[in-house]
């Protein structure tokens, strides 16, 4: 079992959803502590760790996102002791029946997204698809005790538990975007062993889900010198072979589109080739769908580029990685932290 | 009744942790020949797998009274090799296919961990989301290193959890059935004569009950099982006419399925029974669905049957719920009526 498991496992087992990150941040926080010079929250809920460089100050830094929220659901309104609810984040509601859940009430209580009796259900709907609207969890108390322990407004997260399945793999919800946290976990790891003339930021962003809000305030805030986001892209598996999927294990993905500079792009690739660390090309015609849009319109502009980690059944509780993705990924990212030379930036062109 | 032990709940969870498809209940089998063998007078597995027990009552006029519950549980068989550690698989039992993508499940006797997945949200249109995910597209997920056999069967992963005055729990029914039944053996009143059948494959059909009830031949038979509570709120806020039975409200006697119309004067008795000893119980609401009181009352010559049901929500599904009181209170009112049971009850006119 690679050294990482045990602190992936532990964010698997948590909440965090978007906004409400502070599960998942206080994990983060003590495990990057001690491998970071200083460590703070944003004032959207990010959390933000420094690893200071050798190079004369003013250094220039690299911002790396790995967002730390997770989807999940809202409680809109509870009827006789049952939670109607919503989404946050992408949700599709067809793998929500016969979930655990836990509900953030009063105290937490474990539930179970449920599908009504047809005839409770409106008729259209027969044995068809039950949409959000129409889903109730259900927590196992009298609607007295539900009356008194849950509010709308609340909010309700995943609570199937991670598991290893066969092949150094590992299953849960919230890999998206967990897995890159230990990816960057992973990075300064391997840095602890290294020195590095710029200033690094490694930031767990809040509300990538929602909004891209943490990336786009940390940005604005630490104006880092260039942005790395890694981030959980879809892996090859039952029902996804299109285009878009990539082999599970093969490698982490490089993308290259709008959002990324070109420049780093090469660099990264070129990198990956030097160190044998297989690679798998990602084409994002528009929108990577990442952390990475949010750094590269921040403030002037910042150039960046986005790291993808295979991931299957996005956005299920059973979320499927290869254990060596994340450890190639961060090995990638710390690698390229400790090659950046301090004159870095002004290398930067466009190969026109 | 006394209020039930931390025993019988750690039994219960073993039961419920337990992974037996119709077909394969071997699992279970072995908890419950464990469990019956110091208090049988005989045990034997019989053809089809069925666990039969005896316990020999004492004194005269003594009634032979079968009890039955079946071991096995909807699940999934393992039927083509995709390859890196994906399999489909056919669904064993009554399960709806809306229940299954994002589930963990256990394959084989080795209990293999693995995942049903579903394709991603973001690469599904709205038109896609509105149509049901079909069993087709689904596959169980071992991990690449995986090697299942085909053939193996799965269930989904265990889950076991007491909240207030409830408990979540993978298939309950018809566990908790199970679990009634050896209390009856390990309490056996000595007026009657126990035919126990822990029962295969009603799931699939009723099939070890008929003949189990062939080869004890009771008087009398009482079918354990749980049945669906499904006692939800109406989208519209009408009234819930259609509940079956309430969680909450007591063991669940049955009237008329699909498969049985229970023996009006065991009914009778079972009300009867309940007044006279306060225990709560409903009548579960005549329709759909059938235990395996199906298959015993038109066995031989005619054994009059009835069934008794603990009610749970989300039968069939991953994480069903019950109460604990539903439990205790089922467990009390079948002691009580194997206590009152006389010969001359089935003396008694047909209404």
């Amino acid at each position: 079992m690679p050294e990482i498991t045990p602190f992936l496992k532990s964010l698997l087992s948590t909440s965090g959803l978007s906004a409400y990150e502070t599960p998942a941040a206080q994990l983060i926080e003590a495990k990057w502590r001690p491998l970071v010079n200083e460590i703070s929250l944003s004032r959207i809920g990010s959390l933000q760790a420094l690893k200071s460089g050798t190079a004369t100050a003013p250094r220039p830094s690299l911002m790396v996102c790995t967002h730390m929220d997770a989807i999940g659901l809202m409680v809109t309104t509870v009827t006789e002791g049952f939670l109607h609810v919503t989404q946050i984040g992408g949700v599709d509601p067809r793998i929500l029946p016969g979930t655990p859940v836990t509900v953030h009430g009063t105290e937490e209580l474990p539930g179970v997204v449920v599908i009504p009796p047809v005839r409770a259900l409106p008729p259209n709907v027969g044995d068809g698809v039950v949409g959000l609207n129409d889903l109730l969890v259900d927590v196992g108390l009298t609607p007295q005790e539900v009356a008194a322990k849950v509010h709308t407004g609340d909010l309700v997260s995943f609570a199937t538990e991670p598991g290893e399945l066969a092949g150094e793999v590992i299953s849960g919800h919230s890999l998206d975007n967990r897995a890159a946290v230990a990816v960057m976990t992973v990075a300064l790891e391997e840095l602890q062993k290294k020195t590095h003339a710029w200033d690094v930021w490694a930031v767990a962003t809040a509300q990538e889900e929602v909004s891209l809000g943490g990336a786009f305030t940390s940005a604005f805030g630490l104006r880092p010198s260039l942005a790395i986001t890694v981030d959980v892209t879809f892996a090859k598996g039952p029902g996804a072979s299109d285009w878009q999927t990539f082999g599970l294990g093969k490698g982490p993905t490089l993308a290259m589109g709008p959002n990324m500079h070109p420049f780093l792009y090469n660099q990264l690739k070129d990198l990956a080739e030097k160190l044998e660390i297989p690679y798998q090309l990602e084409y994002a015609p528009r929108h990577s769908g990442t952390d990475g849009y949010a750094t590269q319109i921040a403030a002037e502009g910042i150039p960046g580029m986005v790291i993808g980690i295979p991931l299957r059944y996005m956005h299920t509780p059973v979320e499927v990685v290869a254990l060596k993705d994340i450890q190639r990924a961060g090995r990638l990212v710390a690698e390229f932290i400790a090659a950046l030379e301090p004159d870095f930036v002004e290398k930067i062109v466009w190969e026109d | 009744m006394p209020n039930l032990t931390e025993k019988q709940f750690k039994l219960l969870e073993k039961l419920s942790s337990a992974c037996a498809v119709s077909g394969d209940e071997g699992e279970v089998r072995k908890i419950v020949i464990e469990e019956a063998k110091p208090y049988a007078d005989d045990l034997k597995v019989d053809a089809l797998g069925n666990v039969l027990v005896t316990k020999a009552g004492k004194g005269p006029n003594r009634v032979r009274v079968m009890l039955d519950a079946h071991m096995d549980e909807v699940g999934f068989m393992l039927v083509a090799d995709d390859g890196d550690g994906l399999y489909r698989f056919e669904l064993v039992g009554g399960i709806d296919v809306r229940q299954l993508p994002g589930k963990q499940v256990l394959v084989g006797k080795s209990r293999l961990p693995g995942v049903i997945g579903a394709r991603p949200i973001h690469l599904t249109t709205a038109e896609d989301r509105q149509r049901k995910i079909p069993l087709d597209a689904l596959r169980i997920d071992l991990g690449p290193a995986g090697k299942a056999k085909l053939g193996d069967r799965a269930t989904f992963k265990p889950h076991f959890q007491r909240v207030g005055a409830s408990l979540f729990a993978k298939a309950i029914d018809n566990r908790i059935g199970c679990a009634i039944l050896l209390e009856m053996l390990k309490n056996a009143p000595e007026n009657v004569d126990l035919c126990l059948s822990f029962s295969v494959q009603e799931e699939i059909g009723l099939r070890g009950a008929k003949v189990a009830a062939y080869h004890f031949d009771p008087q009398v038979a009482f079918a354990i099982d749980g049945t669906p509570a499904n006692d939800l709120p109406v989208h519209d806020g009408a009234e819930n006419t259609f509940y079956n039975t309430k969680l909450g409200a007591g063991p669940a006697i049955y009237t008329y399925d699909a498969g049985t119309l229970n023996d009006p004067r065991l009914i009778r008795f079972l009300t009867a029974t309940a007044v006279s000893a306060k225990i709560p119980y409903q009548l579960r609401q005549p329709g759909g669905g059938a235990t395996d009181a199906g298959a015993i009352h038109r066995q031989r010559a005619g054994i009059p049957t009835v069934s008794i049901s603990v009610p749970h929500r989300y039968s069939h599904t991953a994480i069903s719920l019950m109460r604990v009181d539903d439990w205790k209170q089922t467990q009390a009112l079948l002691l009580a009526a194997l206590k009152r049971m006389t010969p001359e009850l089935l003396a008694e006119d047909r209404p």
